[in-house]
């Protein structure tokens, strides 16, 4: 059982994420070059390599001590409020802001604990009201406002 | 001295104009309201409008952005004081005492102390700012690359000894902001680095992106993980404002000492407004004759941590402006705008673009004036907005970023990226590793390298150029020095019991 999940994972992070930069020099042949005349993968090798070993370290770390377990993940707003953002980005150009910023609003509230459509769908109309004075007409933010098609 | 006025003159000038004058009140209202609102920070915010200043000219953008920096500080602790919620974490020990004045009935009192406090401390910090910088620039127009890389370790050496929580894990985090920072074109060799030939990450990952994902989004998912706490909100009639003359004897040498403290730790590198008001706190608790009242509602105990972290949020311009180095995740970021705008920050920025430079000075002081005269008058309507439950906040928030990362190349990639750091800063809070270092490893990342690669061509490939030149050395002992300081157990275990109240 591990005792120290929390920074056990952590460690492995950063030495997956560390030696991976290392690596993808190697790899991809970024060229090195000399002390004196650094190549394009100098710096993030020595760089990538050193956190991977700081990850090792930390790993080896939280073998030794105990500590607290990583708290479950809440997927379900990680996923509502990720997935609208993401939509709202997808769909923006083509539906115009109006119609995104709605879609983001209800979509988004689906990761609150209460979810009451009504309340979304009155403060969405309002947010994108306010979104288009401000930024399409204030700030001249090159946006279309409603969809192509229409426009 | 002389020299100083006229500089000042030249700045007011320009910080007096309509238009600045409107966007210094426009920032320091969006900081108030943003510092009001808890789940919502500084960094997130100036992240978000990032985009929507490309547009206005260099000035006006920073006087705007810096305003909604030491904005916040305000609104922080009228919430903390009304109603124990510390909009900001720098007024999170401002809520300890200030809330209890306030169920006192003394809540005017608390609110005007910590309202002239930071007047008085904005005030000395700017003149502070104004006063030191020119000398510093001169040094820093000394600087070879192998100072400002031995100076850029110190800087982020100091930014991990500072945070909170385990040393080698804000190392770590660091040395991941550096890497993601050299993702796209080396510019020396031009050669696209890390990205596997999507040519969107040719130019890099956007530090907007970064930073909204990691600060805006996965502080969302975090608070819905955490609930709908009931937000209890009563307002007492705030009368009798003006504190007494007692309260004026017992705190102003609680704010001279917050100014100085909040000062000198905003200049150093990691520090800032959080630590500022922490280490203020503290410091009022130890020197005090009669320390058993912090707690039940000292004055001194809204005085100086309210007086330190507002100085701090000026001086943490000191480094920015001077030596072109933050010191902190905020100024990071304004680094990040002020390169958008095409300035270089650096020594240079003050005597090739004077207009800007003093101008944003000046700035900061007009908009303490501001922040104090429309502060007080404007708490209703700032409780008012805590009223508004999260579950309206939240989708609101996220329009705002959506429209500020999609504004940044007008593709959805950038927001796909943000979404992408969203997941990633989620992950942070579940392994506990404080996500401020990497930001700043993020900006640093090209300018270390930069400079590491022109101070081994100086010396023709000899690393020992940074332990030979005496300023780098310095730099570079000091920096271990620290290091090896916090590795000890004693200290160590000190460090563990400062952060604890966090």
């Amino acid at each position: 059982m591990l005792k120290n999940p929390k920074d056990f994972w952590a460690g492995v992070m950063f030495a997956v994420i560390g030696f991976a930069f290392a690596i993808i020099v190697k790899v991809y042949e970024y060229p090195m070059g000399t002390a004196s005349r650094m190549g394009a993968g100098y710096f993030p090798f020595v760089l990538g390599n050193i956190m991977g070993m700081l990850g090792l370290i930390i790993i080896g770390q939280a073998l030794l001590t105990s500590g607290v377990r990583v708290s479950k993940f809440a997927w379900r707003p990680l996923a509502w409020v990720l997935g609208a953002f993401v939509i709202f980005g997808l769909i923006a150009k083509l539906a115009g802001l109006v119609i995104s910023i709605i879609v983001l609003v209800l979509v988004s509230s689906y990761g609150g604990h209460e979810h009451r459509w009504k309340e979304a769908l009155i403060s969405s109309v309002v947010l994108a009201i306010t979104s288009v004075a401000v930024f399409v007409y204030g700030l001249k933010l090159p946006f279309p406002i409603w969809p192509e098609f229409l426009g | 001295m002389e020299q100083l006025f006229s500089n000042l003159a030249l700045g007011f000038g320009v910080a007096l104009t309509l238009n600045n004058l409107m966007y210094c009140l426009v920032g320091c209202l969006l900081g108030t309201l943003i510092g009001v609102l808890p789940g919502i920070g500084p960094i997130a915010t100036i992240a978000m409008l990032l985009p929507a200043t490309f547009t206005l000219p260099p000035e006006s953008a920073l006087i705007m952005l810096a305003g909604i920096y030491y904005g916040a500080q305000y609104g922080g602790s009228t919430t903390a004081i009304l109603i124990n919620i510390p909009g900001e974490s720098s007024s999170v020990v401002t809520a300890l005492d200030g809330y209890q004045m306030a169920r006192q009935g003394r809540a005017g009192p608390a609110l005007a102390t910590a309202a002239l406090g930071s007047f008085f401390a904005g005030t000395v910090a700017t003149f502070l700012l104004a006063a030191a910088a020119p000398p510093l620039a001169q040094i820093a127009f000394k600087f070879g690359p192998a100072e400002y890389f031995s100076l850029m370790v110190l800087g982020l050496i100091a930014a991990v000894v500072l945070a909170h929580g385990s040393v080698l894990k804000a190392v770590a985090m660091i040395l991941l902001g550096l890497l993601l920072g050299l993702v796209g074109t080396d510019v020396n060799s031009g050669m696209a680095r890390f990205s596997f030939g999507i040519p969107e990450l040719t130019d890099g990952i956007g530090f907007v992106a970064v930073a909204m994902g990691v600060f805006g989004l996965a502080e969302i998912i975090k608070n819905l993980e955490q609930g709908d706490e009931k937000r209890e909100v009563f307002l007492n009639k705030v009368t009798n404002l003006w504190p007494s003359k007692q309260d004026f004897k017992d705190c102003w040498a609680s704010v001279l000492r917050g100014t100085g403290l909040g000062s000198l730790l905003g200049i150093l590198p990691g520090g800032g407004a959080v630590l500022a008001s922490f280490a203020a706190y503290t410091l009022e608790k130890k020197l005090a004759k009669d320390s058993s009242r912090f707690g039940k509602g000292d004055i001194r105990g809204v005085a100086a941590p309210e007086s330190a972290n507002n100085a701090a949020a000026q001086t943490s311009f000191i480094p920015l402006l001077t030596l072109g180095i933050p010191p902190n995740a905020v100024m990071a970021l304004m680094v990040g705008a002020m390169i958008i705008q095409g300035i270089q920050p650096g020594p240079q920025v003050m005597t090739e673009r004077p207009q800007l430079f003093w101008g944003m000075i000046a700035s900061m002081w007009i908009g303490n004036l501001l922040l104090v005269i429309l502060n007080l008058p404007l708490i209703g309507m700032w409780i008012k907005l805590l009223t508004v439950p999260y579950r309206m906040l939240y989708p609101a928030i996220l329009v705002f970023c959506g429209i500020g990362v999609y504004s940044l190349s007008n593709s959805p990639f950038d927001v796909v990226i943000t979404a992408m750091f969203g997941f990633v800063g989620y992950l942070f809070v579940k392994l506990d590793c404080e996500p401020a270092p990497l930001l700043l490893g993020f900006i640093l990342g090209p300018m270390m390298e930069e400079n590491l690669r022109r101070a081994m061509l100086l010396s023709r490939g000899d690393p020992m150029t940074f332990v030979t030149r005496p300023l780098s050395a310095t730099l570079l002992a000091v920096s271990l020095l620290l290091l090896i300081i916090i590795m000890l157990p004693a200290i160590r275990k000190k460090r563990e019991e400062a952060f604890v109240e966090e």
